[in-house]
């Protein structure tokens, strides 16, 4: 269909920037969008009857990620490295 | 093969019956990664394709650095091999238990919900036993008429009843009255009669009929003496 009810995953690369111009960035939007993305997340691997340890585990991985990647300055520095 | 959503929100806003919860989540490999993943990748490198991907992605973050081994390297080595130890050991009795959990709480509601329809239904049925009873209501009546028409009779009765024996009363009252009138004026005659008899009697008439009365007895004695 057309480019701005196209779904992230069924845009073309090179459309890439102009599918994110269609997007509403707005903080009301951007919140509507981080809303929609955790309603689907919890509903898909948390909101089950028989879920395992796959839906938490990763949430964990991403949230070690996250903090590595803010805190590599501080990790790669040498003093950081030779004071264990 | 993409998880298939839920139909929330068709046609028009129905809360009841809730649709149910999907029995299993989204499949993800070895815990970390989606099956999506995978599946996006099968077509252009087969089954093998991610693997590669993953050693790559390692031996390259670690060659350039990007991911420094320190001591938190060990730390989360010890830590993520206990707790995957721990998973893989005790995880289906968790599992097993938080099902037992839930289970009892489904029952719970599905009791409730029987046991009300099962009280709705002897509801209905005592409903249609008093709908049964209504058809007899006309002999009901007819028997309370009875009743009452009996009573009135009776009443009746009484009544006819308490006008008869008053008006014997008052009769016989009037019946008294007069014989006690009657017998009054004979009384009173009589007396009178006697008294004016009684007053005739002058004393010269007395002797001559007791004289009279003496040779009649004689006369009488002398006829009897006679016979014997």
């Amino acid at each position: 269909g057309p480019l701005w009810q196209r779904r992230l995953l069924d845009v073309q690369l090179a459309e890439l920037p102009a599918w994110l111009g269609t997007r509403d960035l707005s903080p009301q939007g951007l919140l509507g969008g981080v809303q929609k993305a955790w309603n689907s997340y919890y509903n898909k691997y948390i909101n089950v009857k028989r879920g395992g340890p796959a839906g938490l585990s990763m949430l964990l991985a991403g949230y070690c990620l996250l903090s590595y990647s803010w805190n590599y300055q501080h990790i790669s520095k040498i003093s950081f490295l030779v004071s264990f | 093969v993409l998880h298939a959503t839920r139909p929330l929100h068709t046609t028009q806003q129905c809360l009841a019956p809730v649709p149910p919860l999907p029995e299993k989540g989204g499949e993800v490999r070895h815990g970390l990664i989606p099956e999506e993943f995978f599946q996006f990748l099968y077509p252009k490198t087969g089954v093998t394709g991610p693997y590669m991907l993953g050693t790559g992605l390692l031996l390259y973050l670690l060659s350039k650095e990007i991911y420094v081994i320190n001591h938190e390297t060990v730390a989360s080595f010890c830590i993520l091999s206990v707790i995957i130890y721990a998973v893989k050991k005790y995880g289906a009795d968790v599992a097993a238990f938080a099902d037992k959990l839930n289970e009892e709480k489904v029952a719970k509601a599905l009791a409730v919900k029987n046991e009300a329809i099962k009280d709705l239904e002897t509801a209905i049925e005592q409903e249609k036993k008093e709908q049964w009873r209504v058809e007899g209501r006309s002999y009901l009546f007819d028997a309370k008429r009875n009743n009452i028409a009996m009573l009135l009779e009776a009443n009746y009765r009484e009544r006819l009843l308490t006008v008869y024996s008053e008006v014997k009363k008052r009769l016989d009252y009037q019946v008294a009255m007069q014989n006690l009138k009657r017998r009054k004026e004979q009384d009173h005659m009589i007396q009178w009669v006697e008294n004016s008899v009684v007053q005739s009697i002058t004393p010269q008439q007395q002797k001559e009929s007791i004289a009279k009365c003496i040779l009649d007895l004689k006369a009488l004695s002398k006829s009897v003496q006679a016979a014997v």
